[in-house]
């Protein structure tokens, strides 16, 4: 008997699509879940803090006091409440009301005009969101400063300090959060995918018996194997490229790298949490503890190892070690790289090199556990 | 002309981590031209010496040849000719009827011409041609059997494996099997049945019986049940009481084993033992013994040491129930629709204070869902179901205060241990303190749960479960016994043994509601109503039912002929 039949490699993987499309939770993991996870980190998730609540309490009678609060209440970054009593402001910044506040003191106008002398001005900030605090300090400080600028620019003076910052954001230059956090949750969407719809396939084969029955006909090992990896890893694909596509043509993230490059990259990202996967169903015969496996070894270092959210610089370096054993995330770096810069091999080629031997290691072990025999 | 086509000699599997071997040096041979019947309860190692032949599992010791090969080894060569269907028919639920066979057929590399003609010959042979296009998961337990099996012969095998086809399954689609396998069998293909019914492996050709790991007999039924000849007798109109006479007579030297038949008693004899006079143990003046022929049930307890003693300890440490002949069950144009599906049918019927009534019906006919209704937990569509006189729907807490209730499956909690399922179960019914400890201790060691009150619930063997779960639905000593499929696979002492106990609460007033498809359980029932269709086709006694199929060609029907009478003649008016 040949060890690979094109006719039962092909029945077996026809009856493994109708599966997916007939089985409610196949269906559920296959394509709302992805389409849930596309809306909500697509326009839940932001990094980026628009419009904080922001207090302002003006004590100065001055035109320059007057012009800076209302350059303040004129700001995009704020949406400004003005308080003309310091305990009601702090009240307000304890019941969460406001994100912090801004004081000019009364004699704002004689110190900005004395020389050596800056005006004190007191930006308070919630420290107990120290993202949102961070926010309220840095956007105030642009608000001074660009007030500072027109306000010698009026008075036909220059600026006292010499030097002065222009940033200039590369690969993403309007900084927006959502352009590197689009391409990161594809990441999450093809784990959950991969790991999570395989981890049920092999173990409800065994729940429901015809796992049983498949073993007692004349199908081969590696037919098994194959008519499981195909079928994922085709429904794999698509859902990468409607999520790509949606990133690109929905969220309006730009994508600068070549179709090929991603279709090389994700298929050896897909092939690893599809191996993870499996493995997983093979050895646990059991769909709720493949389930839950794959759940902890595949989605939730997806979601917090991979680089996707959370830093991976700033962690701590045991954490920041374990990462290196995790595909997430070098399939976050390359699909990060693919949006935002391109095809940038010096990236991409380290990253496809690991994800090709994860997918070889996970699929190596699942095929070693995959036995033509019950015991 | 009988061919053999499968040996094993010495065969043992131990699987990790189990104390004792799931078979243990078993030894036989299967032949073509005859059914063998592969005999036994639950973990009796059926499954594990199927799944051996057919080359699933490795041996860890002894020979075995299928079709003259090494199963394992040469696996490539007897694929092809062994059809094995495993116990849940190995059907894909979510894909039709034609879609199984495609995959199968596939599989099997039979493909044009071939595939035609075995499709036709099989759907022929299945009477499936309508429903190929109907989802497996959809079909009856009857027509999924089918189809399973018309999936294994695709390959034309010349050795066939069935792992229980008649579980799930009713006595008319078990008997249409039964008879497309005789037909096989006459085409020359060897047939492994494996049962628990004992009523089925009467009818095979020949049988390996077995026991906890161990071959304890085989041969023909007539040669397995032929000890016993001359020593099984009917005590027939034995008057009043059946059930304190069945204690009686089994606490008799000369006796064994002994079961309810309807109204009469049924008694296993020792060897050379001579009937005792029936005034002896209190039977009216009219009862007459009557010697019958032995079934392969009362052989198998022989070989297992007879049966329980008749009396039982439970009942002794029960309290009396008053209030004999009031009715207390009452079930009143019960009716419970599923969508556009009526699973129950305004079904009607009075159960009495220590009686046993018994709901039968096939798979589906809708005996759970009105079992469910009367235990309270569906609420019913319309119509009421009252238990001592609280009506479920208003009062339910109340009553399942006063009801136990055994589920299929036991509802124990698989990873506690015996002592904290039995602490749970006392806690949630209230039972506390020293009086509830006391229970405790007092049931452990009625049904011998002792040596393993510390034991994870899962270890335990399907009997000892079965004893457990009992223990549990008593603790609170309920006026009401709800038993849903109570014995299903557990080994026939086992099953002697709690019949005995629910006997025995039932002389102490206690009620008991049970369903079964256990045809020879509905003897114990006093009264048995038969569910079909979602209605309540026929009520009566075990001997009245019994008696309504009577003919001329058929004098003494079995329970089983009554069963299918009733739901045929139902079914084509």
């Amino acid at each position: 008997m040949k060890a690979l039949s094109f006719r039962r490699l092909r029945a077996l993987c026809w009856k493994e699509t109708l599966q997916i499309f007939r089985d409610p939770s196949s269906n559920l993991i296959a394509f709302i879940l992805p389409l849930a996870m596309m809306v909500i980190f697509g326009f839940g998730l932001n990094l980026d803090s628009s419009r904080l609540h922001l207090g302002l309490l003006n004590e100065s009678p001055g035109t320059a006091a007057h012009g800076l609060a209302a350059a303040f209440v004129d700001s995009p970054s704020f949406d400004v409440e003005v308080f003309t009593d310091r305990n009601a402001m702090d009240q307000a910044l304890t019941d969460s009301a406001i994100r912090g506040y801004v004081v000019i003191p009364a004699d704002f106008d004689r110190l900005l005009v004395t020389a050596g002398n800056t005006a004190p001005l007191q930006v308070v900030a919630d420290g107990s969101e120290p993202n949102t605090a961070r926010f309220v300090d840095a956007y105030s400080n642009g608000i001074w400063n660009s007030w500072l600028v027109s306000y010698y620019e009026d008075r036909g003076l220059t600026l006292p300090e010499e030097v002065q910052v222009e940033p200039r954001y590369w690969f993403n230059p309007s900084t927006r959060s959502r352009n590197f956090l689009i391409p990161g949750s594809v990441t999450v969407i093809m784990t959950v995918v991969g790991a999570l719809l395989t981890s049920l396939v092999v173990a409800r084969e065994w729940e429901r018996g015809t796992m049983e029955a498949l073993l007692a006909s004349p199908v081969t090992r590696s037919e098994l194997l194959l008519s499981k990896i195909i079928p994922y890893y085709g429904l794999g694909m698509v859902s990468l490229l409607l999520c790509v596509s949606a990133a690109r043509w929905m969220l309006g993230v730009p994508f600068r790298g070549s179709l090929p490059a991603l279709l090389l990259v994700g298929s050896f990202f897909l092939l690893s949490v599809l191996g993870i996967g499996l493995l997983l169903s093979t050895v646990t015969r059991n769909q709720f503890n493949a389930a839950q496996a794959a759940l902890n070894a595949a989605f939730l270092p997806a979601t917090m190892l991979s680089g996707f959210i959370y830093e991976i610089s700033s962690m701590p370096p045991l954490l920041r070690g374990i990462t290196h054993l995790i595909p997430a995330r070098y399939f976050v770096s390359s699909i990060q790289t693919l949006f935002l810069a391109g095809d940038l091999w010096n990236v991409l080629l380290p990253d496809l090199l690991f994800l090709m031997a994860a997918s070889a290691f996970f699929l190596g072990l699942t095929a070693r556990s995959t036995r033509r025999r019950m015991d | 002309m009988a061919e053999t086509v499968v040996t094993f000699r010495d065969l043992t599997k131990t699987f990790p981590g189990m104390e004792k071997p799931a078979l243990a040096a078993v030894s036989g041979e299967i032949r073509t031209g005859l059914i063998t019947g592969l005999v036994g309860p639950d973990g009796a190692g059926k499954t594990t010496l199927l799944r051996l032949i057919a080359g699933l599992m490795q041996p860890d010791s002894g020979d075995l040849a299928t079709l003259g090969v090494d199963p394992l080894h040469e696996a490539a060569t007897i694929r092809g000719q062994v059809g094995y269907m495993p116990q849940k028919f190995g059907l894909y639920e979510d894909l039709t009827v034609l879609e199984n066979l495609n995959l199968q057929a596939d599989l099997r590399d039979i493909i044009g011409q071939e595939r035609e003609e075995a499709f036709e010959r099989l759907l022929t042979f299945t009477d499936l041609k309508r429903f190929t296009g109907r989802f497996a998961g959809k079909l009856s337990g009857g027509m999924k059997q089918k189809l399973g099996l018309a999936c294994t012969l695709l390959g034309k095998p010349s050795l066939l494996l069935l792992d229980e086809p008649g579980v799930g399954v009713d006595p008319i689609s078990r008997r249409e099997l039964w008879g497309m396998v005789e037909d096989l069998v006459r085409q020359g293909i060897a047939v492994v049945w494996s049962t628990a019914y004992l009523d089925e492996a009467e009818l095979c050709g020949t049988t390996l019986v077995l026991s906890e790991g161990q071959l304890i007999a085989s041969g023909t039924p007539r040669e397995i049940s032929s000890p016993l000849q001359g020593r099984c007798r009917q005590l027939r109109n034995p008057g009043h009481g059946k059930r304190s006479l069945l204690v009686h007579a089994l606490n008799r030297p000369e006796t064994t084993d002994g079961t309810i038949q309807g109204d009469s008693l049924r008694l296993t004899f020792q060897p050379d033992a001579q009937p005792f006079p029936p005034e002896d143990i209190g039977a009216s003046p009219a009862a007459q013994w009557a010697e019958v022929t032995p079934r392969f049930e009362d052989a198998f307890i022989d070989l297992l040491g007879g049966g329980p003693p008749g009396e039982s300890v439970l009942a002794r440490h029960t309290r009396e129930i008053p209030g004999q002949g009031d009715v207390v069950i009452e079930a009143h144009e019960l009716t419970k629709r599923f969508g556009d599906f009526t699973a129950t049918d305004h079904v009607s019927f009075e159960v009495q204070r220590g009686e046993i009534y018994g709901l039968l019906g096939p798979n589906g006919a809708g005996k759970s869902t009105t079992f469910k209704m009367m235990c309270g937990l569906l609420t019913p569509t319309s119509g009421s179901a009252r238990v001592v006189g609280l009506d479920l729907r208003h009062s339910g807490t109340k009553a399942r205060q006063r009801l136990g209730y055994m589920a299929q499956k036991f509802s124990l909690y698989g990873n506690l241990s015996v002592a904290q399922n039995l602490a749970f179960f006392a806690g949630v019914y209230g039972v506390r303190g020293r009086p509830g400890q006391k229970r405790i201790q007092e049931l452990a060691e009625i049904f011998h749960l002792g040596p393993f009150l510390r034991a994870p619930t899962d270890s335990l063997s399907l009997g000892y479960k079965q004893r457990l779960a009992l223990a549990c639905a008593v603790l609170h000593e309920p006026d009401l016994l709800f038993l849903d499929e109570p014995t299903s696979g557990v080994d026939p002492v086992t099953r002697r043994e709690f019949w005995t106990h629910i006997n025995g609460l039932v002389s102490r007033g206690v009620t008991v509601m049970v369903t079964t498809h256990f045809m020879d359980e509905a003897e114990y029932c006093d009264r048995i109503g038969l569910v079909f269709r979602g209605q309540l086709i026929a009520a009566g006694t075990p001997d009245e039912l019994k008696a309504g199929v009577a003919t001329d060609t058929r004098p003494d029907p079995t329970m089983e002929d009554a069963f299918i009478e009733l739901v045929t003649g139902k079914e084509s008016p």
